[in-house]
């Protein structure tokens, strides 16, 4: 396959970036997206040129290193598909591919297509977790919990935390992301003890760190790669509401 | 409660969105039930103005409250898609919005252009300011058999110039694109949505918006074929 | 170097309480005078670093990634073994124990083996109290499997994803002392250097992989929870990042390196596509109970799978293995696809794959009860190959997965440095020659959550070393020799790129020193990596500033520790006279093919010294003594 990739490049976070084209030869269908990169960034370094810097690791789709929007789709498209398992078959010979990282306030463009999403990092620090210590805990059965109830907080608790829901969403709003570890935690006993406290701080420094609005256009929930439901959206509001009605302070 | 974490919080002003949008809604479902009334006849239609007008109590009250509920709506607005604007600085060469319906892609416009129109519908029939009114009638001295403002000579009147009608058929058109995102959003944004009642709020949003919008449209449009011409109210 | 394992005295069972009782214990308003430094955020890394700012410590932890939540011990998908015994089927610790005793091959130390089958209760009951969402019966009781033979069902999973509900865990854990201000997360930054003052450890160099400064860090001790090697291979299920680069360096600082040739290959992968294949996607073994495994009988047949009748086929786990069938160990099954496709049987593109064909399931089972069972697989297996396994038989290749050697550690988890700990699949200590299903978890959150925590306060209240700070010239000439590092790694601008020097050096791994080695192949990779090493040294390729974000010099400084690194592992396998686990040498086997152990001769842990650049390494020996368990051979007849 021959492609032509438009490609974002950027040196760091202070200087403008712009889109680069790149004539791209030899591409073989079974290759996935970010091996073909990696076969572009050879060509590059062979030439003396910079390789295109973009993250990436596990390479098996659950660590959420990956963040690319390639032609206006955050990874891609493909559903329940991130970029590191989207392969090129799914192109076609002698299409032209828009790669671009991440664009959001709050994700800061650090070089090419690498972002900062240390915001998300801030926000669970805010409250996305249960607060216990290690040891002294109960026996792991001395509290039964639904099935219903454990496999819908599993479902949240899929998020890889990759941002691609803010990639996609038109105001760069983080709430499908935050909504799904609100929803995990409240979902069960161990985590409902706190949750009217970490609905109000998540929330707050997702406010802080400049994401959009939820405007439930479903955009989010249409590129998750794990396939993160809206419906957690509208659980993290109604916690919200309660906890306002409380008068918890963040 | 604090006031301050409604006001400045995300979701807090996604709960003023929805809740005045959730009033909002309820006026318009009343409103198209009382307007509706023109299909009874002038009688009945012009008791139901009369009724209206005959209870200050009543009527100022609700317009003071659906005048603060529709500067919330448009606070709330602006400062939403301002901060939406400002969440993604950079925008992207290439944007595909992926499941994003049109409606709720274009709802600050939707909703700028029906207000505009409710700004003129409110000079229309609310004012009666003849100038607007495209028949060069002052509708202010139109009554009926009974004394009472003949409301039903004024509907028709008003919907018998086909500009005045098709800038009503376009409005709520708007209006219908505005309810067919914002009905289930307001939902959703209230957290009045689970799995179970997803489908079912879904539906209902839909079965609602294509109601009203027919409702809406059958007034001017009945009129525009000829319903109401033979009412002698209007030659006076 | 004298090895000392400081194994408490005592019957088995009671050596971790009376170690827990003889530690000496840090006054609580004393622990906020002690820094730690953790490197890595895995499962062990976050969940030692957020129980040590419980209790008080002052933490540091590093995380090349660039967020602690992506650690690759996020990718095991099966489960985490626990005693819990809750399903009343005959499990107990002893039995933990003992199996993963055997499943090592008896090359791991008794009491760390059963310290871990101890605190694996623990886990689980931290586990739900932090909110992991375990699978569950509708009773509303945690559900189990059984998992890699284990004749008792004893592991907790979540769907698939086990491994990121446990990390999400730890990393919820660790965000909550960071957001308490109790550690200080360092993402995107890796270790590049070890600091050792007076012979203890007090620090590290690292390099801001965003804006490119190297700096230094000191510390009371520093905890290296940096995973393991197997991307010495360059093709393994290992994530792109992970690297050998911290234990190596800790390794040139003095700490020794034990038993790098135990590494683990799993059957059931995803076959390589091409030369541009990046890694290596693992499947679960569960595929082996309903698939049969096989290859043309033909040389060089290249049919579509539909059209070699079955008297063409030759199902090669079933004609070798009649009892165990194509469910053979893994070590077993890996090795016999090897040999089919070194016999030029292979199936695929390169020919390095064996079928798994689940035609005869779907006719007995129905293809819906096979979507049931597998439907997850099955998706993965078309996403990557764009094939249907409904359809047309799966292609499976054995790929390396994990690696059971590491740096040596004592039962207080300290290496051979004093300071230095290593906990994780970065240390050596508990799976021996070989790692049992669902261990792998087990062990990085034991060590995290309950025996590095109280192990290293006893160093604190024991250690007689001053306190060092970062201005020490230690520090400085550390510093300065990682920016000459980096310096000539850029300066070299030569002719081939890293990842060239990488995909080759992972071939001379997999070749010689892969599923099957002999001596001749092991001598062979010993002449072929220098050469590899020197040339990489003359005529590498890389680009950019080491001022700014350059991944291809982050590659670089891993490559270059993977070429040094590659040589010890295959001395390591030259050295083991013998086939014990993960280690097959061809030499050392029963008629039928049975790896044949030598208990009179190696039941020790290699542990390597480094001695200079230019030196070869001596090879220390701790002595595996079996106070409890009697060696036997491990037989799947």
């Amino acid at each position: 396959m021959n492609l032509t990739l438009r490609v974002w490049r950027q040196k760091s976070p202070q200087e403008p970036g712009r889109i680069v084209d790149y004539p791209v030869t030899g591409i073989i269908p079974d290759m996935s997206f970010l091996e073909m990169l990696d076969v572009v960034n050879e060509g590059l370094i062979a030439k003396g040129e910079e390789p295109i810097a973009f993250d990436s690791d596990c390479r098996e789709g659950i660590c959420g290193t990956c963040s690319i929007v390639i032609n206006g789709r955050a990874h891609g498209g493909q559903k329940g598909t991130t970029a590191c398992q989207l392969h090129m078959r799914h192109f076609q010979d002698g299409q032209t591919i828009t790669v671009e990282p991440w664009r959001a306030k709050a994700f800061p463009v650090l070089r090419d297509l690498v972002t900062d999403r240390g915001a998300f990092d801030r926000i669970i620090q805010a409250g996305g977790f249960v607060s216990v210590n290690t040891g002294g805990t109960p026996d792991a059965n001395c509290l039964p919990i639904g099935k219903a109830e454990s496999d819908l907080a599993m479902d949240a608790a899929a998020c890889i935390g990759c941002g691609a829901c803010v990639a996609a969403c038109k105001n760069a709003s983080a709430m499908l992301f935050v909504s799904a570890k609100v929803s995990h935690l409240s979902l069960l006993p161990q985590g409902e003890v706190e949750k009217d406290q970490r609905v109000m701080s998540m929330v707050t420094q997702m406010d802080k760190e400049g994401f959009g609005n939820c405007t439930v256009t479903g955009s989010c929930e249409a590129v998750c790669p794990k396939e993160i439901s809206l419906d957690f959206i509208a659980r993290l509001n109604r916690e919200y509401g309660v906890s306002l009605l409380k008068g918890v302070q963040a | 409660m604090s006031i301050n974490t409604l006001f400045n919080s995300s979701v807090g002003k996604k709960f003023i969105m929805a809740a005045t949008g959730m009033a909002m809604f309820l006026f318009v479902v009343l409103h198209l039930l009382g307007n509706l009334q023109v299909f009874l006849g002038p009688e009945v239609i012009n008791r139901y103005g009369a009724f209206l007008q005959g209870n200050l109590e009543l009527i100022w009250p609700a317009r003071i409250g659906l005048l603060v509920i529709v500067g919330l709506h448009i606070w709330s607005a602006v400062r939403l898609t301002a901060e939406n604007r400002a969440a993604r600085p950079q925008p992207y060469a290439h944007q595909e919005l992926v499941a994003a319906s049109y409606a709720s892609r274009t709802m600050m416009m939707s909703g700028l252009i029906i207000l505009a129109f409710i700004v003129y519908h409110l000079l229309h029939y609310t004012f009666q300011v003849t100038a607007i009114n495209g028949t060069g009638r002052d509708f202010t001295t139109l009554q009926d058999i009974n004394r009472q403002h003949d409301v039903f000579a004024m509907m028709v009147l008003g919907f018998r110039n086909p500009i005045v009608a098709g800038f009503y058929v376009l409005a709520m058109t708007l209006l219908f694109l505005h309810l067919s995102h914002g009905v289930s959003a307001m939902f959703q944004s209230l957290g009045l949505r689970n799995r179970t009642y997803t489908p079912v709020i879904a539906r209902f949003a839909v079965a609602i918006t294509w109601c009203l919008y027919v409702g809406y449209l059958s007034i001017p449009l009945a009129i525009l074929l000829g319903f109401g011409s033979n009412y002698g109210g209007i030659s006076k | 170097m004298n090895l000392d394992s400081k194994i408490p005295s005592g019957p088995l069972a009671q050596k971790w309480d009376k170690h827990k009782f003889d530690l000496k214990l840090v006054n609580p308003a004393n622990k906020r005078k002690f820094d730690v430094i953790v490197v890595g955020s895995g499962l062990a890394g976050a969940s030692a670093a957020a129980t040590m700012a419980e209790l008080g410590y002052q933490v540091k932890c590093f995380c090349f990634q660039d967020s602690p939540r992506r650690a690759h011990s996020i990718a095991a998908q099966g489960g985490i073994n626990a005693a819990k015994s809750y399903q009343n089927d005959g499990d107990s610790v002893y039995r933990l124990f003992y199996d993963t005793i055997k499943g090592g091959d008896f090359r791991a130390r008794e009491a760390n083996v059963y310290r871990l089958a101890q605190v694996s209760v623990n886990i689980i009951d931290q586990c739900v109290a932090q909110g992991v969402p375990f699978a569950r019966e509708y009773g509303g009781l945690l559900s189990n499997r059984s998992f890699g033979g284990a004749q008792v069902s004893r592991t907790f999973y979540a769907r698939g994803q086990t491994g990121q509900q446990l990390l999400l865990g730890a990393y919820q854990a660790l965000s909550r002392q960071i957001g308490l201000g109790a550690v200080k997360m360092f993402p995107r930054t890796e270790m590049v250097d070890l600091v050792v003052v007076d012979g203890a450890a007090k620090g590290i160099v690292v390099r801001d992989l965003v804006t490119g400064e190297l700096s230094t860090h000191a510390a009371d001790a520093v905890v290296l929870a940096t995973g393991g090697y197997g991307n010495v291979f360059f093709l393994s299920t290992n994530a792109k990042g992970c690297n050998v680069t911290a234990t190596w360096r800790a390794y040139k600082k003095g700490a020794v390196f034990a038993n790098p040739c135990y590494t683990q290959i799993h059957p059931t992968c995803i076959p390589v596509s091409g030369d541009h294949q990046s890694k290596l996607t693992l499947m679960s073994e569960s595929l082996r109970n309903d698939g049969r495994v096989w290859v043309p009988k033909q040389k060089g047949d290249t049919r579509k799978p539909d059209q070699v009748p079955e008297a063409e086929r030759d199902y090669f786990l079933e004609r070798k293995y009649p009892s165990f069938g194509n469910l053979a160990p893994r070590d077993i099954a890996s090795r016999a696809a090897k040999e089919v496709c070194d016999e030029g049987r292979g199936v695929g593109p390169g020919g390095l794959g064996v079928y798994l064909d689940f035609a005869d399931a779907i006719k007995r089972l129905s293809e819906e009860t096979v979507r049931e069972r597998y439907g997850n697989l099955f998706d993965m297996y078309e996403k990557i190959t764009g094939e249907n396994a409904y359809r047309a038989p799966m292609r499976i290749y054995p790929a390396v997965h994990y690696t059971m050697g590491g740096t040596w550690v004592d039962y207080n988890l300290m290496s051979s440095l004093p300071g230095l700990f290593v906990i994780g699949e970065a240390n050596f200590s508990d799976h021996g020659a070989n790692r049992l299903g669902a261990s792998a978890l087990m062990q990085g959150l034991a060590d995290g959550y309950f025996i590095l925590p109280y192990t290293i306060g006893n160093y604190f209240a024991t250690s007689k070393t001053a306190k060092v700070k970062a201005d020490h010239p230690e520090f400085k000439k550390a510093l300065e020799s990682s920016q000459a590092l980096a310096k000539r790694l850029l300066s070299i601008n030569g002719k081939r790129t890293v990842t060239s020097f990488h995909r080759e050096l992972g071939k001379i791994m997999w070749e010689k020193c892969g599923m099957a080695r002999t001596k001749q192949s092991l001598t062979e990779a010993l002449t072929l990596i220098p050469a590899l090493r020197a040339e990489f040294w003359k005529n590498v390729k890389v680009t950019g500033e080491n001022n700014s974000l350059n991944q291809d010099l982050e590659a670089a400084g891993r490559v270059a520790d993977f070429l040094e690194f590659g040589e010890l592992l295959c001395r390591d396998a030259l050295t083991r006279e013998e086939s014990c686990g993960g280690h097959f040498r061809v030499e050392h086997q029963y008629p039928d093919g049975e790896a044949k152990r030598d208990d009179e001769h190696f039941a020790f842990v290699s542990a390597w010294e480094y001695q200079g650049p230019d030196k070869p390494p001596i090879l220390n020996k701790e002595p595996l003594v079996y106070e409890e368990v009697h060696m036997s051979t491990r037989s799947y007849k």
